[in-house]
């Protein structure tokens, strides 16, 4: 009976016990091949994204602020300020940085402060996320090359 | 026999609820979304010595309790999307029998990722979250063989749950 293919017995014959039929037909080596192609494969893949990403950006204009995909502010990056963004329920915050282009969040009061540790973000289609506050900030081509808004 | 079956899986839910706070005290890299997948340890071993109904209740059952005990509602949502993808495609991996535990784990990882991100652009209203995507792949990568190779070791070296 061949044990790929079809459908296996999940009905546990008793002299098989509890351990479902192996699937060890392919050898070892055939099988460590085809997880590095994959891993191979996906890596390659990770880097065509993500040149593909830089070739098809520009410097952004705007830095727009998305709270539940709500766009609810937006600021020029080329005028320095420093904003604190209060979330809608008022429980927590983050402080949002413009200056010498870039954006970048300071401090915020979510748990986990990744936002924060994101670095600060200059070209268009960067953003920085926070889970916690269901913020979105991110960095728009203005009117531009004002295609693909959020 | 079934009475054993339920009780292994409920030690593995154990198992893997453990892996996600262990993982949780680990300090967090930048990104969000850059995790080992350390609870996708027991859920691969479930895989590959109980089946994929099983691995998939083992995972549903841990994300849900996780999130109930240390996450929220969009935290919950998030890891479900990315478990349920990445269960789906380890499982049908698993059967093609091409890979071993290494590779089914890494295009687990990679679409559980893939899941989360697809999730939060649904709940965040925003397509440039996929800019996120290439570091997850690569992250999703590295946690995949981590925890390919040890669910592998695991899977050889724990004799079989017998009678």
């Amino acid at each position: 009976m061949p044990i790929c293919g079809g459908r296996r017995n999940t009905r546990f014959p008793p002299h098989v016990g509890f351990k479902e039929a192996p699937l060890e037909k392919r050898g070892k080596n055939r099988k460590k091949r085809a997880d590095l192609l994959l891993i191979g494969a996906l890596v390659l893949l990770a880097g065509a994204l993500f040149l593909w990403q830089l070739a098809s950006r520009s410097d952004g204009a705007v830095v727009a602020v998305y709270v539940d995909g709500e766009r609810t502010a937006s600021y020029p990056l080329d005028a320095d300020t420093t904003v604190t963004l209060y979330t809608p329920d008022g429980g927590s915050y983050n402080v949002l940085v413009i200056s010498d282009g870039a954006a970048d969040v300071t401090d915020a009061g979510c748990p986990d402060k990744l936002c924060v540790h994101m670095g600060a973000i200059r070209r268009d289609g960067e953003a920085i996320i926070c889970l916690p506050n269901r913020t979105v900030i991110q960095i728009e081509g203005g009117e531009t090359s004002g295609v693909d808004v959020g | 026999m079934k009475t054993k079956r339920l009780t292994v899986m409920a030690l593995l839910t154990a198992a893997a609820m453990i892996l996600s706070y262990v993982e949780s005290l680990l300090p967090s890299v930048a990104v969000p979304g850059v995790k080992l997948g350390l609870a996708n340890i027991a859920v691969i071993f479930a895989l590959y010595r109980l089946g994929w109904r099983e691995a998939l209740a083992i995972s549903a059952v841990r994300v849900f309790l996780v999130s109930m005990l240390f996450g929220s509602m969009s935290a919950l949502l998030y890891s479900l999307s990315g478990a349920v993808l990445s269960l789906l495609l380890m499982g049908l991996l698993r059967r093609t029998d091409r890979f071993s535990a290494v590779g089914v784990s890494v295009a687990g990882g990679v679409a559980h990722n893939l899941g989360q991100v697809l999730m939060a652009m649904l709940l965040l209203g925003s397509r440039r979250l996929i800019y996120y995507y290439p570091i997850l792949v690569l992250s999703g990568v590295a946690g995949g063989v981590v925890t390919g190779l040890t669910a592998a070791m695991l899977v050889t070296r724990i004799p079989p749950f017998e009678k």
